[in-house]
C-alpha cells in the first residue's frame, strides 16, 4: 500500500472529452466526441457563469446566510427545487439526444457512439430518478407539509440541511462526470456482474456508486425527519384524520424511505466492495451470486416508484378539491388506499426480474399481487373524479394536469398490469414497451403533478403567481409531446425492438422513432415555456402579486399565512377544529386570527454550517474514491467524524425573534388583508386578485 | 406538554429532567426511527449472509474458521457492556452528580472496546487459516455483515467518549443527557444485532 494515488490516482488526460476528438476515427466517432464535448463545455460554462455572476452582484454573502447555511424549512424546499429544475435540464437534453440518436442511428452511424449512448441513457435515468424526481418531491413536502400541520419547522431543521447538501453533492458528481468522463454505461439500476471490476475496470461505475450512495444516505435522512415531524410536530387538534391528504402521502411517503432506502445503500455499498477490495459478493467466480442485487435494488426500487408517486398523488388531491371549490370526496378512502399503496409496494419487487430464472408458480405470485396494486390506486382515480363532481370546476393550468393525468395515468397504469402478467412480461421485458410504461406513469403521475404543485404553491413562496398564459402554453406542450414521445414507444415496444439501443437496422422501427423525436422536441419546448414563464412572472411581479396569499380559495393552513409567509410561519401555533382547517376558518370570518393569549417571544433554529461542510466533505470523498486518489480520500473520511463531533460540541443553537415583532409583522399582515377586497373565482385570474379569497360557499350563495 | 402525559416507553428521562424530557420526545423518538431503518440494513445483511453461506467456493467453511470460545467471550463482553449503559442511564435520571453515570459509561466503553478487540483477533486468526472475504462468497458476506457491526459499536464508544467531552465542557445540561439517551438505545440495539449475528452467522454457521 505504498501507492497513495498522488497526485491524479488514475485520472488521465483521456477523462477529458475533448481527447475523444482527437483520437477519433470516422464520422461517428467524432460526432460523439463533439457531443460529449459540447456538454461538458455547456456544464463548465454554466458554473464559470453562475460563479461570475454571484461575484458581480456581490451575492456571495446573502448566499452563503440566508441560504446556503439556511436550515428554513421553507428555503430548503425551495433549493431542493432550483436544483432539481437544473438537473431536470440537463436530463432533458439528454433524452432529446438519445431520441435523435434512434433516428439518424438507424443503419448504424449516428451521432453517439454506443458507449456514449450508454452513458446518456445511464445518466438521463439515474439523475431522473435520484436527482430531478427526489429533489422536486423532497423540497415540496418540505416547503408544504410543515404550514400544513400548523409547524414552525421540521423536527431536525439541521438534519434537514444535512440531506439537501448530501443529495446535491451527489448531484455535484453527475455534473463532474461530464467534465472527467466517464460515467456508468450500466443504466439506472447498474447491475452486475455487468458493473463489477472484470467488465467494468474503469472509473464509471465508480461515479455512479458514490453518486447514488450519497443521494440514498441523504434520503433516508429525509425520511426519518418528515416522519417525525409529522408524528411529532402537528398543531393542537391536527389529529391524523384530519391532515391535508398531501400531508399524508407525505407520510406515507416518509415511511417508505426509511424502509426502502436502505436496500438500495447495501446494494451499492457492496457492489463497491467487490469493486474496491475484491469481495465476491456479485461476481461471476468465487462464489458471488448477482441475484443478490437484483433483490436488493429492486427491494428498494419498487417501493422507490411509490416514494416517487404518493407525494404526486397528494398534490393531486389538494388540487381537484381546491379548483373544484369543493372538499375532497372520500377522504378516509383515499387515506387508507394511500397506506394499502406503501404497504403492497414492498410484495411485488420480484415484477423487475419475472425472466431471470425463478419458478413461475413465484411468478405468478408476485404478478397477482401487482395487479392488487390497480385496485387502491383506481379508488384513488374515482375519488378525484367524484371530488369534481357537482364541484365549481375551474381549468386553472394545475386543473389542466390534473385533467390529463387522469386519463394518460389510467392508461400508463392499464399497461402496467398487462406487464404484471409474466406471461406477457417474457414477450415484452427489455423492450421499449417497458420505457413506454414507466415514463407514461412517471411523467404524467409525478412530473405534471410536481409541475401543478410547483404552479400552486410558487405564489405562496414568492408572492406572486406564476404567468397564466405561459403556464397554459408549457402544460399543452407537456401533453401532447408526452403523448407524441412515447405511445410511439408502446408500438416499438410490441414490434421487438429493444431499449437501450443506440443503432438498428429495422426500418419499420423509423417512421416511430421520427415521431418520438418530435414529441420530444415538443416536450424541449415545453420546458424551455416554463423558463420563459418564470422569467415573464419574475418582470410582471407586481401584476401578479398575492401578498395576502390565498389566491385560491386554499383549503388548508398554509394559505391563511402572507405570501411569502414569516419565517416562523404561524405567530402562535394555530387550534384546528376539523379537516379543511383554513376553509372552516374562513367560513366564520375568522382567517388565522391574532392569537388569544397575546403573542410571546418565537424560538427559531439558528443557521448551522454543517451541512454545506457535509456536502463538501462527500462530494470530495467521492471524486477521491472515484478516481483512487487515496491521498485525498483518507483525510477527508477522517473528517467526518470530527465535523459530526464538533457539531455535537454546539449549545448556541437557537435564535428569539422577539413578541413585539411577531405582533408587528402580524398586525400589518392583518391589516393588509384587511384593506386589499375579497375577490371571487370569475376574477382568481386576474390582476384584482391580490390573494384575498371570498370563500366559495358565499360565493355561491350570492 | 404536561408531565402526565404518555411519553415513549422505555428509555427516558422522567419528569425530573422536564426540560430535556421534551426534547427527548422528539430527538429520541428520531433515533428509534433511525434504528429501525438500521435494523433494516442489518437484516438485509443477514439475509445476505444466509443466502451465502453455502458459498464457499472451495475454500474454508464455518467450521475451519468459527471458534465459539471467543464467541461466548464476545457475547458476554458485550452483554455486561449493556448492563452496564442500563446503570449509567439509570444513574442520570436518579442521580443529581453525573459521577456514577460517568463511571459506569466508562465501564460500558471498556468493556465494548475489550469486545472490539477480541473481534478483530479473531479475524486476524481466521485471515492467518485463509478466512479473507476474497475468498468466496460465504466469506464475503461475513465480511460485509460482522464488521460492520464491529464498526458500529466503536463509533458508539467514540460517540461516548464525544459526550464525555460535552459533560467537562457544559456539565450536565440538556444537551449530554439528550444525548446519553440517545447513546443508550444505540448500545441495546449494537446487543440485539449482536444476538442476531451470534445466532445466525456463528451457531446457524456450525450448525
Ligand atoms: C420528459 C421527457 C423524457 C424523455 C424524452 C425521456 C426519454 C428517455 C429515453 C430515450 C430513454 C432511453 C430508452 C432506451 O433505453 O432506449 C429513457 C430512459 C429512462 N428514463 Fe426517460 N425520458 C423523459 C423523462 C423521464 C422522467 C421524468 C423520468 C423519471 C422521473 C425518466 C426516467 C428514465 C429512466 C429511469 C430510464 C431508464 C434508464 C436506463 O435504461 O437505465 N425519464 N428516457
Ligand atoms: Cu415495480
Amino acid at each position: 500500500m505504498t501507492d497513495w494515488g498522488f497526485p491524479f490516482g488514475r485520472l488521465t488526460l483521456d477523462a477529458i472529452p475533448l481527447s475523444d476528438i482527437v483520437t477519433a476515427h470516422g464520422r461517428t466517432e467524432l460526432l460523439s466526441g463533439i457531443t460529449g464535448s459540447a456538454a461538458a463545455g455547456a456544464a463548465v460554462l454554466g458554473a464559470l457563469v453562475a460563479l461570475v455572476i454571484v461575484t458581480w452582484k456581490g451575492w456571495w454573502k446573502p448566499l452563503w446566510s440566508d441560504w446556503l447555511t439556511s436550515v428554513d424549512h421553507k428555503k430548503i424546499g425551495i433549493m431542493y427545487i432550483v436544483f432539481s429544475f437544473v438537473m431536470l435540464a440537463r436530463a432533458l437534453a439528454e433524452a432529446f439526444v438519445m431520441r435523435m440518436q434512434q433516428v439518424v442511428g438507424h443503419d448504424g452511424g449516428g451521432i453517439v457512439m454506443p458507449e456514449h449512448f450508454a452513458q446518456l441513457f445511464s445518466t438521463h435515468g439515474t439523475i431522473m430518478i435520484f436527482f430531478m424526481a427526489m429533489p422536486f418531491l423532497t423540497g415540496m413536502i418540505n416547503y408544504v407539509m410543515p404550514l400544513q400541520i400548523g409547524a414552525r419547522d421540521v423536527a431536525f431543521p439541521v438534519l434537514n440541511s444535512v440531506s439537501l447538501m448530501l443529495t446535491v453533492a451527489g448531484g455535484i458528481i453527475l455534473m463532474v462526470s461530464l467534465v472527467l468522463e466517464p460515467f456508468s454505461t450500466g443504466g439506472w439500476s447498474g447491475y452486475p456482474p455487468y458493473t463489477e471490476a472484470a467488465f467494468n475496470p474503469g472509473a464509471g461505475p465508480d461515479y455512479w456508486i458514490w453518486a447514488v450512495t450519497l443521494s440514498s444516505l441523504g434520503t433516508t435522512f429525509t425520511g426519518i425527519n418528515f416522519a417525525v415531524t409529522i408524528y411529532k410536530k402537528r398543531c393542537p387538534g391536527m389529529t391524523l384524520m384530519r391532515m391535508p391528504l398531501f400531508t399524508w402521502t407525505a407520510l406515507c411517503t416518509s415511511i417508505l424511505m426509511i424502509f426502502a432506502m436502505p436496500p438500495l445503500t447495501i446494494a451499492t455499498a457492496l457492489l463497491a466492495l467487490d469493486r474496491y477490495l475484491d469481495f465476491h459478493l456479485f461476481t461471476n467466480g468465487g462464489g458471488g451470486n448477482m441475484m443478490n442485487y437484483a433483490n436488493l435494488f429492486w427491494l428498494f426500487g419498487h417501493p422507490e416508484v411509490y416514494i416517487l408517486i404518493l407525494p404526486a398523488f397528494g398534490v393531486w388531491s389538494e388540487v381537484f378539491s381546491t379548483f373544484s371549490g369543493k372538499t375532497l370526496y372520500g377522504y378516509t378512502a383515499l387515506v387508507i388506499a394511500t397506506m394499502a399503496i406503501a404497504v403492497l409496494s414492498f410484495t411485488v419487487w420480484v415484477h423487475h426480474f419475472f425472466t431471470m430464472g425463478q419458478s413461475a408458480n413465484l411468478n405468478a405470485a408476485f404478478g397477482i399481487a401487482t395487479m392488487l396494486i390497480g385496485v387502491p390506486t383506481g379508488v384513488k382515480i374515482y375519488d378525484w373524479m367524484l371530488t369534481m363532481y357537482r364541484g365549481r370546476v375551474r381549468i386553472s393550468v394545475p386543473m389542466l394536469y390534473a385533467l390529463a393525468f387522469l386519463f394518460l395515468f389510467t392508461i400508463g397504469g392499464l399497461s402496467g398490469i398487462l406487464l404484471a402478467n409474466p406471461t406477457i412480461d417474457y414477450q415484452t421485458h427489455n423492450t421499449l414497451f417497458l420505457v413506454a410504461h414507466f415514463h407514461n406513469m412517471l411523467i404524467p403521475g409525478l412530473l405534471f403533478g410536481m409541475i401543478a404543485g410547483y404552479t400552486m404553491w410558487f405564489p405562496k413562496a414568492f408572492g406572486f403567481r406564476l404567468d397564466e398564459k405561459w403556464g397554459y402554453r408549457a402544460a399543452w406542450c407537456w401533453i401532447f409531446g408526452f403523448m407524441g414521445a412515447f405511445f410511439p414507444l408502446y408500438a416499438l415496444g410490441l414490434m421487438g425492438m429493444p431499449r437501450r439501443m443506440a443503432d438498428y437496422f429495422t426500418g419499420a422501427w423509423l417512421p416511430w422513432t421520427v415521431v418520438a423525436l418530435a414529441g420530444a422536441g415538443l416536450i424541449v419546448l415545453a420546458f424551455t415555456f416554463l423558463l420563459v414563464q418564470l422569467r415573464v412572472s419574475v418582470r410582471d411581479r407586481a401584476r401578479l402579486a398575492v401578498p395576502v396569499g390565498d389566491p385560491w380559495d386554499g383549503r388548508s393552513l398554509e394559505w391563511g399565512l402572507p405570501a411569502p409567509p414569516p419565517e416562523w410561519n404561524f405567530p402562535a401555533l394555530p387550534r384546528v377544529e376539523g379537516r379543511d382547517a383554513f376553509a372552516t376558518l374562513k367560513m366564520t370570518g375568522e382567517d388565522l386570527g391574532p392569537p388569544d393569549d397575546g403573542y410571546e417571544d418565537i424560538r427559531m433554529p439558528k443557521n448551522a454550517v454543517l451541512g454545506p461542510v457535509i456536502g463538501a466533505l462527500g462530494t470530495g470523498l467521492a471524486f477521491a474514491l472515484t478516481w483512487y486518489l487515496w491521498w485525498l480520500a483518507l483525510p477527508l473520511a477522517a473528517l467526518v467524524p470530527v465535523v459530526l463531533i464538533a457539531q455535537g460540541f454546539r449549545r448556541d443553537t437557537e435564535k428569539v425573534i422577539p413578541a413585539h415583532e411577531v405582533r408587528e409583522t402580524w398586525r400589518a399582515f392583518r391589516a393588509l388583508a384587511a384593506r386589499t377586497p375579497r375577490v371571487s373565482r370569475r376574477a382568481e385570474y386576474t390582476r384584482d386578485n391580490r390573494g384575498h379569497a371570498i370563500p366559495m360557499p358565499q360565493e355561491a350563495a350570492e | 406538554m404536561s408531565a402526565t402525559q404518555t411519553r415513549h416507553p422505555g428509555l427516558n428521562l422522567g419528569s425530573n429532567h422536564q426540560s430535556a424530557d421534551d426534547r427527548a420526545e422528539t430527538e429520541v423518538f428520531g433515533f428509534w426511527v433511525f434504528m429501525m431503518s438500521d435494523a433494516i440494513l442489518f437484516g438485509l445483511l443477514m439475509a445476505t449472509y444466509v443466502v451465502m453461506r453455502p458459498n464457499t467456493n472451495g475454500g474454508p467453511g464455518p467450521h475451519d474458521l468459527f471458534e465459539l470460545k471467543s464467541i461466548f467471550i464476545e457475547t458476554m463482553l458485550l452483554l455486561a457492556s449493556s448492563v452496564a449503559i442500563g446503570f449509567s442511564h439509570l444513574a442520570l435520571k436518579h442521580e443529581d452528580r453525573p459521577t456514577k453515570m460517568v463511571i459506569w459509561l466508562v465501564v460500558a466503553m471498556a468493556l465494548a472496546l475489550a469486545f472490539v478487540g477480541f473481534e478483530i483477533h479473531d479475524f486476524l486468526k481466521m485471515a492467518g487459516k485463509g478466512g479473507v472475504p476474497q475468498a468466496s462468497g460465504f466469506l464475503s458476506a461475513f465480511f460485509a455483515l460482522v464488521p460492520l457491526h464491529g464498526l458500529h459499536v466503536s463509533a458508539a464508544c467514540l460517540w461516548g467518549l464525544a459526550i464525555l467531552g460535552q459533560l467537562a465542557r457544559y456539565g450536565l445540561d440538556d444537551g449530554v443527557k439528550v444525548s446519553m439517551v440517545r447513546l443508550a438505545v444505540l448500545w441495546h440495539f449494537l446487543d440485539l444485532v449482536w444476538i442476531g449475528i451470534f445466532s445466525l452467522v456463528y451457531i446457524g454457521g456450525l450448525a
